[in-house]
């Protein structure tokens, strides 16, 4: 296998208290640490690991999102990645449109394999490497916790609702990955300083045609209804007590 | 007036009780039909089970072997095939819909809707963001079709007790056979379904091994409920997989809640908001799970637990 191409989406880190603005325009983003999204970390730790096993020969990072985006890049570079790609979008880009992207890019480089986190952490849509691999034509085996090559085949164990599932696909295909399929390696300084003469490549967004998407119109965000504290009792006896009153032992 | 398709989700002999709950909100829309779809490869049980279900219209089975098993690239086609007499297509928001649907969504050409909450509209839905940190309104143009997931936990069961026709539908489209099932591990157990379960008892990081979550078994087993646990809990091993409630995991919301010497991190917490009461044993008082649970005991989980088992028993 040659190439893998892993999607890089830049969010709101993960442990930053997400707040909804007073207006309901958006969530607070102002001064907000931004991050790769937790699962697409993963998914290049794995591309990284599979390189490093002799089975793939170069790991392109992709990211479409705005200017900034270049920061969760250079932090792919760092990692391992070979080569960059930036689509530059100032406006959020809806999953079928980002897998229509990454579809033309696959198109242009030749791509074997595509990992993907299997879900970004801000919008929870779940839907890039489904979308991807349907435009595609090839197969996807989302939620993976364990992925194990042989030539132009994976063997994927997938983390489903009923336990484990194992399937196998043929390459070149997509592969979405969960929390369990192994733990992101730590940046080094000296790799941020290889990181910078990495190439990273920028794409205007308009200079990649695909078609229009209709559009899903977000019309206003709220806070989630909070659940009021409750009462603390005192022992098991207060809490068989409290359990009988409200019926439930 | 729309007129829905549900997807259903099933195991090739029993309906999965998502269905329901996907119809019921189906049928908050301004519904002139629901119709259920049953791809499988022997259809009769489960479509049997899907027409018990009240406000579906019709149960359209498509049975051919290549449906043995739940392989999207091989349903998407079959469901696009079927999807033009149709305002909305439905599936649920479990491991099989969140699979599934996007594929149906992108061969339509459109985006999906992921997890509605609740329904404002035939085109305007409620959904969570970031973790459940945010809901968001969002409205799906009405003149594309709408394929969306359905977030389970959000709504009832629709009651059953209705005989809806059961009609087979001829589906010849071709399909890929890039994908291939290999096995499905599952931790059997006679304990009642996490997913649908009106009592859960959760374990976490503080049981400290496989061995000490027995005393989760033990309390689950005296009072009917199904087991979860947090994420923690299955990174370190001591519980499979299919257990793990949050974000990431299931979304469930029963009647009661037992979280025991788990934290109470915004994404465990955002697979249990729905929960009728929520109960927490944990020994620091400060943590977190505290400031959402109705019922809290501070207590060292390793003399509380076994002396409410004894209490419940």
């Amino acid at each position: 296998m040659e190439k893998i191409l892993v999607g890089l989406k830049r969010v709101v880190d993960y442990n930053v208290r997400v707040r909804v603005k007073s207006d309901g325009s958006g969530i607070e983003t102002d001064g907000v640490k931004m991050s790769i999204n937790p699962f697409d970390e993963i998914a290049l730790e794995e591309a990284l690991r599979i390189k490093e096993r002799g089975e793939a020969s170069e790991v392109i990072v992709i990211s479409v999102g705005p200017g900034e985006a270049q920061q969760q890049l250079r932090t792919g570079l760092a990692m391992g990645a070979d080569r960059a790609i930036l689509v530059e979008s100032d406006t959020p880009v809806d999953p079928l449109s980002v897998a229509r992207i990454f579809k033309t890019i696959i198109d242009r480089d030749g791509i074997d394999l595509v990992l993907l986190g299997k879900q970004a952490i801000d919008n929870d849509n779940s839907q890039t490497p489904q979308m991807l691999a349907a435009i595609w034509g090839r197969p996807q085996a989302t939620f993976a916790s364990q992925i194990d090559m042989s030539g132009d085949k994976a063997v994927v164990t997938r983390e489903v609702d009923a336990g484990l599932e194992k399937v196998e696909i043929d390459l070149p295909g997509v592969i979405s990955v969960d929390l369990r399929l192994n733990e992101p390696r730590y940046v080094k300084l000296p790799d941020i300083m290889k990181a910078k003469k990495k190439p990273l490549e920028q794409i205007a967004l308009a200079d990649i045609s695909v078609d229009p998407v209709p559009v899903i119109r977000e019309l206003a965000f709220e806070p989630p209804v909070e659940r009021a504290r409750g009462v603390i009792v005192d022992d098991v006896a207060g809490l068989v007590a409290a359990l009988k009153d409200k019926g439930l032992a | 007036m729309s007129k829905i398709l549900v997807v259903a989700e099933h195991d090739g002999s029993a309906l999965n009780p998502s269905v329901a709950k996907v119809v019921a909100c189906a049928a908050g829309l301004d519904a002139a039909e629901i119709d259920v779809l049953v791809l499988a490869s022997d259809a009769g049980a489960v479509a049997q089970q899907a027409a018990e279900i009240d406000s579906v219209s019709r149960v359209l089975t498509v049975e051919r072997s290549e449906n043995s098993h739940a392989i999207s690239a091989i349903l998407a086609p079959q469901v696009v095939a079927m999807a033009s007499d149709y305002s909305h297509v439905f599936g649920p928001s479990t491991t099989f819909g969140k699979d599934l649907m996007p594929q149906i969504a992108a061969l339509l050409g459109v985006n999906q809707v992921s997890d509605i909450m609740s329904t404002e509209g035939s085109y305007t839905f409620k959904r969570p963001v970031y973790a459940g940190s945010g809901l968001l309104t969002v409205e799906a143009p009405s003149d594309a079709i709408v394929v969306a997931t359905v977030r389970i936990a959000s709504f009832a069961s629709a009651s059953s007790g209705n005989s809806a026709p059961i009609e087979s539908a001829d589906n010849s489209t071709e399909v890929p056979g890039h994908t291939r099932f290999i096995d499905l591990v599952s931790g059997k157990s006679d304990r009642p379904d996490l997913q649908t379960s009106a009592r859960v008892v959760s374990g976490g990081r503080a049981l400290a091994s496989e061995e000490n979550f027995e005393l989760i078994y033990k309390l689950a087993d005296a009072m009917g409920a199904a087991v979860g646990a947090s994420r923690a809990a299955v990174d370190a091993g001591y519980v499979p997989n299919e257990l793990q409630v949050g974000q990431t995991g299931k979304i469930i919301a029963p009647d009661l809640y037992i979280a025991i010497g788990i934290s109470g991190a915004i994404q465990h917490l955002t697979g249990i908001k729905d929960a009728g009461t929520i109960v927490a044993i944990n020994k620091d008082e400060e943590a977190p799970i505290f400031e959402v649970a109705d019922i809290g005991l501070v207590a060292d989980l390793f003399d509380a637990v076994p002396e409410l088992t004894d209490a419940l028993d």
